[in-house]
């Protein structure tokens, strides 16, 4: 078959090509990537699957508006840098939001594949084209604006800060991204684990970065290193984007939270992900021993699963989610759910903990536990889960892990008290420009949406890249068009 | 990369570093803390500053050798580097003139209690210190704590030199003689301070703080270095590091900061393999 004669009836004909995987017993006891990528051979035959349709609804599924369409055909007819470049025109970290994006619920959930048959694997062809770029050493260079003699900071390396100082680039700007951490990526690095976004690919993307003249400085935490006055009136800066992410976990408020061995799975991700704690010794910074252990996340969304599956590969003996809804209503991404099955994480559903118990010397050794079960729907629309009486349980425990969301990042907050802030501290900005209540300063990412996924905030940082150009340079440009 | 500009024991094992970092330095307030990280390998960890220069670009850190961390920054020198610091973090110090005020540093928490007691003395308090240490040879910054007293007492458990009992032993007898005393700061071990938290709590004085647990990154995003104080859950990185010591669950506090005494234990024995390795080739 080949992509020009190729009849509708034999695109329907193919079935969704399965993307090769680590086997789940295996990928259990180790860090690598789960999914191993399209082969060439498989990416252009599940290009074919796409019928081309003249009104593409996938493109108004994506978050960024990807041309989607264009660039599968672009893989169908074997020009794979064609599609990466296509693929880029709208979304800079493709490997990445190639893994991460939650598909099902964007370009796929509307593909018309999808109605009858399996939908494209959107998804899996963005990572390739990404991976391909990559691995085959062609990286492409963006075109570039002549420079403006404008500077902007960017605040914060995460997929915001990263989308938006690369549109900034691009339109000619000089681009200076400040971040808080040792080291660039934010959730990218800190968040998401290995097996699911191996740092290689990150540390690529940035490497991309840096090529196109944009400056890193690590070890800067805005408002206490600097502020956003300073940069603004001191350092010579025009214009200021925060992307400075999530902040503090949110805890449940239940007994016994504060017993050794129950911590939040922001602590729990960065000590394994950013500080490398499995390595432990030969990295400093330790992590809770989960060799043969009883462990249990608590939450139902993606971070969730994250931190349980790192907890199984690091050796824990029981891996639990307690989720106090039914696995219908779970936040988390289908595909990271049934990963986790298949890895023998064992799910304790319509289950709410009531109270944490511990030793004498501080010790958590297990949790009470209620069953549940779905009432009527509640203001989300999802069942309410209503306690089932008589119903508690007692689950032996020697870790406990809080996934149940973060509040937004208190500092800004705190040190720059003319930014208007939302009840929740985040920041409230013009849903058109991402401009904040302070002039020439914007914000996009998790900090104004409260955590969200990784698109949306390249998004935001995309759209406040456009409004930032536009009032810099005095022109009007749409974010799709440089 | 931040050049360390000087360093030098002052007692053993606590060792003083001047260390470039010319925005920390400007914008440090008493109170706040860096993360410091030594190598790609290392931890991140906290330590309060003790000074800093704006002039000369320079923030002041005092270490004890304490773990594996602090034990591999004391054997750096001059002109040597530390991989990354991170500041200034942490909420400063509430300072205002309280009246009379006593600041109480137990071991190398006079470190963290000095600058402090000198922000409470150009607020115009009248400030007492109390400088607490096991023994003579482990008192540090004696003459920087008078500089910034209106009195100054030295306290050793052995007797060895000033007064001879605990820094809790001194506070209770200036309280007893009478003085009026309106604000007390106190950092130390965990039981110094807890213990200071029990002298002053029947006179209702105002007493503060300075909570050490582990954090990672310091800047309010792990959630690991939570500790309660009243009824609340709050983050020493970004509510503290201060806090009201007549709320503070010491208890809780001494619990959580052992969740990785296995793995420090573990690592100390690597350490000091490593080391006969080296001393026998």
């Amino acid at each position: 078959m080949d992509a020009k004669n190729i009849t509708t009836k034999e695109r329907l004909a193919i079935p969704r090509q399965v993307m090769p995987a680590q086997d789940p017993v295996l990928r259990a006891g180790n860090f690598s990537e789960v999914h191993l990528g399209l082969t060439p051979e498989l990416a252009q035959m599940e290009a074919l699957r796409c019928i081309q349709c003249k009104d593409p609804v996938c493109v108004q599924g994506c978050p960024v508006n990807i041309k989607i369409d264009q660039f599968i055909k672009l893989i169908a007819e074997g020009d794979f840098l064609g599609a990466a470049r296509k693929v880029k025109e709208d979304n800079v970290l493709p490997a990445i939001c190639g893994r991460v994006c939650p598909q099902e619920d964007q370009c796929e959930k509307v593909c018309v594949i999808g109605k009858k048959r399996e939908p494209v694997a959107i998804g899996n062809l963005e990572r390739f084209v990404g991976d391909y770029e990559r691995l085959t050493g062609q990286r492409i260079v963006p075109e570039m604006a002549p420079p403006t003699g404008k500077n902007v900071a960017v605040i914060g390396s995460g997929p915001a800060g990263l989308s938006c100082a690369n549109d900034l680039a691009q339109y000619g700007h000089k681009v200076v991204v400040f971040e808080a951490l040792h080291e660039l990526g934010g959730v990218l690095m800190y968040g998401i684990p290995e097996f699911r976004l191996p740092k290689e690919i990150v540390r690529d993307e940035l490497d991309g970065l840096r090529k196109m003249g944009i400056e890193f400085r690590t070890d800067v935490v805005v408002g206490r290193t600097i502020t956003v006055d300073e940069l603004l009136e001191e350092e010579g800066f025009d214009a200021v984007f925060i992307g400075v992410g999530a902040g503090l976990p949110w805890f449940m408020g239940i007994p016994g939270e504060n017993l050794i061995g129950v911590l939040a799975a922001n602590e729990f991700l960065t000590r394994v992900n950013l500080m490398k704690a499995w390595d432990f010794p030969n990295s400093d910074t330790p992590v809770f021993d989960c060799k043969g252990k009883n462990v249990a996340v608590f939450g139902g969304g993606n971070t969730a699963m994250d931190a349980i599956r790192t907890a199984k590969r690091l050796g824990a003996e029981h891996a639990y989610i307690v989720y106090r809804r039914s696995e219908a209503e779970m936040p988390a991404r289908e595909e990271e759910i049934h990963h986790a099955q298949k890895e023998g994480i064992e799910f304790m559903l319509l289950t709410i903990p009531l109270e944490f118990i511990g030793n004498e010397q501080g010790w958590l050794t297990g949790v009470k536990c209620q069953k549940m079960e779905l009432g009527e729907p509640d203001d989300s629309g999802r069942r309410k889960p209503v306690p089932v009486e008589g119903s508690e349980f007692v689950v032996p425990l020697d870790m406990a892990v809080i996934s149940i969301g973060n509040g937004s990042n208190p500092l800004i907050k705190q040190t720059t008290p003319d930014i208007e802030v939302s009840r929740k501290d985040t920041i409230v900005v013009d849903v058109n420009t991402m401009e904040t209540s302070k002039e020439m300063v914007y914000a996009g990412g998790d900090i104004v949406t409260g955590g969200a996924t990784v698109i949306l905030a390249m998004g935001a940082g995309r759209k406040a890249a456009a409004a930032i150009h536009e009032k810099l340079s005095g022109k009007a440009s749409s974010f799709n068009e440089w | 990369m931040y050049r360390i500009v000087s360093a030098i024991f002052l007692a053993e094992n606590i060792k003083k570093f001047e260390i470039e970092a010319p925005r920390i330095a400007k914008k440090r307030r008493a109170g706040q803390f860096v993360m410091l990280r030594l190598s790609e390998t290392g931890e991140r960890f906290p330590l309060t500053i003790a000074d800093s220069d704006p002039e000369k670009g320079t923030i002041t850190i005092i270490s004890q050798g304490a773990g594996k961390s602090t034990r591999a920054l004391n054997r750096l020198e001059a002109g040597e580097t530390i991989t990354d610091v991170v500041g200034p973090l942490g909420t400063p110090s509430h300072i205002g003139n309280f009246g009379t005020s006593v600041s109480i540093g137990g071991g190398v928490g006079t470190a963290i209690a000095y600058p402090t007691a000198a922000a409470l003395k150009a607020a115009g308090n009248y400030v007492i210190t109390i400088n607490g240490a096991r023994t003579r040879e482990l008192v540090i910054l004696e003459e920087e704590m008078k500089a910034v007293s209106d009195e100054a007492y030295i306290t050793t458990d052995d007797g060895s030199y000033g007064f001879n009992g605990f820094v809790t032993q001194k506070l209770q007898e200036l309280i007893d003689s009478g003085r009026k005393i309106d604000f007390v700061l106190a950092i130390g071990p965990i039981p110094m301070m807890k213990a200071v938290a029990e002298v002053t709590r029947p006179y209702g004085i105002r007493t503060v703080v300075s909570l050490n647990p582990i954090m990672i990154d310091g800047t309010g995003m792990c959630g690991g270095c939570r500790v309660t104080v009243g009824d609340e859950i709050k983050f020493a990185c970004v509510d503290g590091p201060e806090f009201d010591a007549h709320l503070v669950d010491f208890k809780n506090l001494a619990d959580r900061n052992r969740i990785y005494q296995h793995e420090e234990k573990a690592s100390d024995e690597a350490e000091a393999h490593r080391c006969r390795l080296a001393a026998q080739s």
